[in-house]
């Protein structure tokens, strides 16, 4: 079946394309794309809203699903019904399950829960060290041979600097990256808060910006030596920032992302409205107003390669506790494009091109994986943005089986207005106008 | 000397309010910290607490205020002073108390801190006295409970009595706060003491200087518009009141610094050193004391301590505080 999008404004980088241009579809794929495509009868011919953007679909490289083990939080189907909802066509599910997938037999049983329940596609990552205990290396060629996209231990770093070394090395045989969570932990210690102010006077253990710019340092130093890719994480100070940035200079071949309420939220909104709020502990912690405006500077410069969400679910009563007991992370997959629009496009500080390679183009490349540009013969991966909608946001209406979001209530300018994967529309927002042209959403493929 | 000072215009222009704005009672249900305080509050539970002082110089030491209200003093973490002093707080303005201490509580079974706290508030308690060890617990609870909550302590965040009553007691003797010279030395990084007397002295127009070894000084801690110095003589130059913070010996295994004997040669506080301060000067302490660590034995116990009338003064603070926020404006505690 034969579906074409018409009259829709298409950003795509990759193709340099920055206007009004159609996109004909073909089942699970794109057969064309130009402007005024000339087609057969029997093409069904959706003709896309005004004002909606068209792009090649959204990649969050950054995503905690929670199962196996830890279902009460979320599922590979509650997730990925999120991320639909929030405007990905895939995702990269950490490694920080339980059982942890440190082996093909976990990649393979993701996979496979993946193909039956996902509404998105799915891209597991494995653990750079067995049982992520940081000791010796997983057996990585199994874990890429059974689909991993990339190897990381994130929610704690690679400890030592010889590991780390040693998984640039081996990794890089396969030309996947290492993604590492940045985060030197004697610095860290008990730390709950950005060590600051803020923190200082609320009486929260602080987490110094040194904690993770030490990290990324050792990691460029180590990428460097091995000429392997290397991401860093959940990017969050200046100095981190600054570290990448002269390390790109030289040609290190380093990338990082950033999660949106990271260029969104400053430490200072612990201290209220509502003081010690438990959906504002993440780590890395909220910094300051310095790193939040060196961050939107590092998304315009592209210093910064990706924006990911580190969408991390957590149950009520987890987070129903006194601050130092809540478990760090916050929900992202249904705010981050909104955010990212608010924020980024109607704040000026990125072009809706940039965006895009920001949230698509960028986060194919550096995983690998098929997406990021919607050349003929490509996955039919699309997301359509509604930049001009206002998005109410509104937790308890989320996808995700967990509520843990400091965005609730929040009105953003920019919403989704639907996502198609392969072709299949699996998710249309109800509240832009005319979305439901794009079809009803489909479940899980 | 590791000088960092920040004016802090906020805290100038609630000094600059001090005398202007006349208060009667607080404007919330909750004591959560000083932070939350404007300095008429201040006034108000100082000016509130020399009454309440008077009543405990009677024979009879007993007022009817808080009667037929309900006190349960919540304490999750071991404290002897401030649980005792709230609980003679209380006894004396006729509230009924009870006290729950975290070894007793199904906190130890597991349970969590709000459904330990709703458990208690089924039982309708008017106030409740919480102390515990997690920074912003009683944020917590205020946000849950119907219950008036009064942080006794709250992790390293806030100690607000404690303030109150080291303000009384400084009020008391030299008649005012505004303008005066106060050295606050010690564990700074981990006192609650410490942030509500900051947050409090620097409110009410003091001039205030912190000292201690750099590695426990709380980072940007010079924005709240106070001195800080690793110099001992200099804090102490002139000042009118030396608060001295207790060494917290449970927490100095993290390396703060080389020894006890290092730190009491650098950072105690003897007769020479004290003798940099005004005459006249207070030597305050919250207790319990290290004696020989933070502070000389002959200063503790010598002639310009006050660290016993801060004991004395706590529980009139204590009765000024729970009068103000379940006593009611209509009652006349002191009658």
């Amino acid at each position: 079946m034969k579906r074409l999008l018409r009259g829709g404004h298409l950003v795509d980088p990759v193709q340099g394309i920055d206007g009004v241009t159609d996109v004909l579809l073909d089942g699970e794929r794109v057969a064309a794309v130009g402007r005024d495509l000339q087609v057969d009868a029997d093409v069904e011919v959706v003709n896309v809203p005004v004002g909606c953007v068209v792009c090649p679909g959204f990649i969050d490289m950054h995503v905690h699903l929670r199962e196996p083990g830890q279902e009460h939080k979320e599922t590979i189907a509650t997730g990925t019904a999120a991320a639909a909802a929030g405007g990905f066509t895939a995702v990269a599910c950490m490694p920080n399950t339980s059982p942890v997938n440190d082996s093909a037999s976990v990649t393979r049983a993701i996979l496979e829960k993946a193909a039956v329940e996902a509404t998105v596609r799915v891209y597991p990552i494995g653990c750079v060290t067995k049982g992520m205990k940081g000791e010796s290396l997983s057996e990585i060629a199994d874990l890429r041979a059974a689909g991993c996209v990339a190897i990381s231990d994130d929610g704690r770093p690679v400890m030592t600097a010889l590991l780390m070394r040693r998984a640039l090395e081996y990794a890089g045989m396969f030309g996947i990256p290492v993604i590492d969570h940045c985060e030197e932990p004697s610095l860290k210690g008990e730390g709950v808060a950005h060590e600051g102010y803020t923190a200082s006077m609320l009486g929260l253990r602080g987490i110094p910006s040194a904690a993770e710019s030490i990290m990324v340092e050792r990691n460029i130093a180590l990428a460097e030596m091995t000429g392997s890719p290397v991401h860093i994480a959940h990017l969050s100070t200046r100095q981190s920032l600054r570290a990448v940035r002269a390390a790109k200079a030289r040609g290190v071949r380093v990338t990082c992302e950033v999660a949106p309420h990271h260029f969104t939220l400053t430490d200072e909104r612990l201290a209220g409205p509502v003081s010690y709020d438990t959906n504002l502990k993440m780590n890395p912690p909220l910094r300051e107003r310095q790193d939040v405006d060196a961050i939107l500077l590092g998304l315009r410069a592209g210093t910064i390669d990706a924006i990911a969400t580190d969408h991390a679910p957590h149950q009520e009563d987890e987070k129903h506790v006194e601050f130092d007991r809540a478990p760090f992370g916050i929900i992202g997959l249904e705010t981050a494009v909104p955010l990212s629009l608010d924020r980024l496009v109607h704040a000026g500080v990125l072009t809706m091109r940039r965006l895009v390679q920001l949230l698509s183009v960028n986060p194919a490349r550096i995983l690998g994986v098929p997406g990021g540009n919607l050349r003929p013969n490509r996955p039919a991966d699309i997301t359509i943005l509604a930049p001009e909608v206002t998005t109410s946001v509104d937790v308890r209406q989320s996808r995700s089986k967990s509520r843990n979001s400091p965005f609730h209530g929040w009105t953003l300018k920019g919403a989704v207005a639907a996502t198609i994967v392969g072709g299949r529309t699996v998710y249309v927002n109800q509240v832009v106008p005319n979305a439901t042209v794009f079809g009803a959403a489909a479940g899980p493929a | 000397m590791n000088a960092e000072t920040t004016n802090n215009v906020a805290a100038s222009a609630e000094a600059a309010d001090v005398p202007s704005i006349p208060v009667n009672r607080l404007r919330t249900k909750d004591l959560l910290g000083i932070a939350e305080l404007s300095a008429a509050e201040i006034s108000l539970v100082l000016d509130t607490a020399v009454a309440m002082k008077e009543v405990s110089s009677r024979p009879i030491k007993k007022v009817p205020a808080l009667r037929g209200k309900t006190v349960v003093n919540l304490f999750f973490e071991p404290s002897t002073r401030t649980r005792t002093s709230f609980e003679i707080a209380e006894k004396r303005l006729s509230a009924d108390t009870l006290n729950i201490a975290a070894s007793t509580s199904s906190v130890v079974k597991g349970e969590t801190l709000a459904d330990t706290v709703h458990n208690i508030e089924a039982m309708s308690p008017d106030l409740l006295v919480v102390r515990h060890s997690s920074s912003g617990a009683c944020h917590f609870l205020a946000r849950i409970c119907r219950s008036g909550v009064i942080n006794a302590g709250d992790g390293m965040h806030e100690h607000p009595t404690q303030a109150l009553l080291d303000a009384f007691t400084i009020r008391e003797r030299k008649g005012r706060l505004a303008g005066l010279k106060v050295a606050i030395c010690g564990d700074l990084l981990h006192s609650r003491v410490l942030r509500s007397n900051v947050l409090l002295l620097v409110k009410m127009g003091a001039e205030v200087w912190l000292c201690g070894p750099p590695t426990l000084v709380p980072t940007g801690f010079g924005r709240t518009g106070v001195h800080i110095t690793s110099s001992v003589d200099e804090a102490v130059e002139g000042a009118d009141a030396i608060m001295m913070l207790r060494i917290q010996l449970e927490r100095m295994l993290g390396g703060y610094f080389p020894s006890l004997r290092e730190y009491f040669n650098v950072f105690g506080m003897t007769r020479e050193r004290m003798s940099r301060a005004k005459p006249d000067v207070l030597i305050m302490h919250p207790g319990p004391m290290n004696r020989g660590v933070e502070i000389a034995s002959d200063v503790a116990d010598g002639p310009y301590s006050v660290i016993l009338d801060q004991v004395a003064n706590g529980v009139a603070v204590r009765m000024a505080i729970l009068y103000l926020l379940a006593g009611g404006a209509e009652h006349e505690a002191a009658a």
